[in-house]
């Protein structure tokens, strides 16, 4: 199966297998105009089996959301048609109005025009905390 | 600008900072009679608490300022469907500081985001009371004489007593001091809190009865199992007679222990045990009014020179 290659734009590599799909959504790839592809079960030495999505346009991604879903993902930034700089991911140390409160008691219920921050708590546990009512989200 | 929202807000030094100065105002209260003449503290209780905004007013009005505010969020213009960001931010064109009470966990740190006077926390839900646990360590200090080489027991409703994750935070930063967590399976401390004290290295034990452990405290912590905290009556009058202390308990714990309890209670300490002098629950809330003088004086200080 072949993909064409980019000159200009963003290749997202080394995704979990199956988790392309949830990438795509957090990061609204879906209001690009430009190309995007979805490469599905790829086959890797490291992963056994790996995802990778190919923007065809040089735009911004949210490094703290990807971080958050997947850290060992690696952003490959295409420049005339190669690679120009690989950007390694880290678990953010703030979220901010990428996952919400699941605390019934919490502020954020009562008051949807908050922002939904979280801060990492527990970076071997991968837990995030609610900014305002401490209730625990963890990434597994 | 500085806000009180979380005990841990403070420093270790500035709670000692703190204390000092609530100690002094205890020692010497006509020293601050007019320590704040012309400043106002609004009282926002969009959740009824007579105890605690009574405290905080009186604390102003020992110091010379003057108070308003709302008892209950009927009263306020949430009614009307405001936002509490836009409360907030028109409350702080009255006043100098604000002290806010609200049953929905996070709102006084909400309330902070926008707010131009500064905000302390009169409770927030099951989540924190820093005021109370100010009011708890200023107790803690005046009787024990020290903060640190302690056994804390805590007991009655520990999942959704604000009072004690705020405690437990505050007592956990001072050497030598471990935790006993009494209270029935269903009522434990959040695992977060118990996570945290394991992560740090902090002795904690959790256990079911306080006959079992009563000779090792120096500190018994008693609490008020909330009627509305639970979802499900049935489960509240299973639950709320557990946990009663009495004379009879009482006599294998140390003759130097101190009984606390942020009040109100309602049946878990036999009024038998009020003449005990290990009792010391009633000169806690007077010096709830002192460490509230003390608090508001020293943010309206930082706000002053901000």
């Amino acid at each position: 199966m072949n993909i064409d290659s980019i000159q200009r734009g963003i290749v997202l590599d080394h995704i979990q297998s199956g988790r392309s799909m949830d990438i795509y959504r957090y990061l609204h790839l879906n209001e690009l105009e430009c190309s995007v592809a979805i490469i599905k079960n790829v086959k890797s030495e490291a992963m056994g089996r790996k995802d990778i999505i190919k923007i065809d346009d040089a735009i911004d991604i949210d490094l703290d959301v990807l971080g958050y879903i997947d850290p060992g993902i690696t952003v490959n930034i295409i420049e005339n048609g190669v690679i120009t700089e690989k950007k390694k991911l880290q678990l953010p140390r703030q979220l901010t109005n990428v996952i919400t409160c699941k605390n019934p008691r919490c502020i954020t219920t009562a008051e949807p025009s908050l922002p939904q921050i979280f801060r990492l708590a527990d970076e071997k546990r991968r837990v995030y905390r609610c900014m305002y009512c401490d209730a625990e989200r963890s990434k597994k | 600008m500085r806000h009180l929202i979380d005990i841990t807000d403070f420093s270790v030094e500035e709670i000692t900072e703190l204390l000092d100065l609530a100690d002094d105002m205890i020692a010497n209260p006509r020293r601050y009679a007019d320590s704040q003449r012309g400043k106002i503290l609004a009282t926002l209780f969009f959740e009824p608490s007579t105890r605690t905004r009574l405290s905080f007013e009186s604390a102003m009005l020992s110091m010379g300022g003057s108070v308003l505010g709302f008892s209950s969020a009927d009263s306020s213009s949430t009614a009307k469907g405001e936002s509490l960001t836009d409360t907030i931010r028109t409350v702080g064109c009255y006043c100098d500081i604000i002290a806010m009470r609200h049953p929905k966990e996070g709102a006084p740190m909400a309330g902070s985001l926008r707010s131009t006077v500064p905000i302390i926390n009169a409770g927030d839900g099951g989540h924190n009371h820093p005021t109370q646990t100010l009011t708890d360590l200023l107790t803690i200090r005046r009787e024990k004489g020290r903060m640190d080489h302690m056994v804390v027991g805590l007991c009655g409703d520990l999942k959704f007593g604000r009072t004690v994750h705020s405690l437990i935070g505050a007592m956990s930063r001072y050497e030598g001091v471990s935790f006993v967590l009494i209270s029935p399976p269903e009522l434990r401390v959040p695992a977060y809190i118990t996570r945290d004290l394991a992560d740090r290295g902090i002795p904690f034990t959790e256990v079911e009865t306080m006959e079992e452990v009563m000779p090792e405290l120096d500190i018994l912590y008693m609490t008020r199992v909330q009627r509305e905290r639970f979802f499900n009556e049935a489960d509240y009058i299973r639950l709320k007679d557990t946990y009663i202390l009495d004379p009879e308990k009482l006599r294998a714990a140390k003759k130097d222990m101190s009984i606390l309890h942020p009040l109100p209670r309602v049946n878990e300490i036999a009024v038998s045990v009020d003449d005990d002098p290990r009792a010391v629950y009633f000169r806690q809330v007077r010096n709830g009014r002192f460490v509230r003088m003390a608090l508001i004086t020293k943010l309206l200080k930082e706000a002053e020179q901000a």
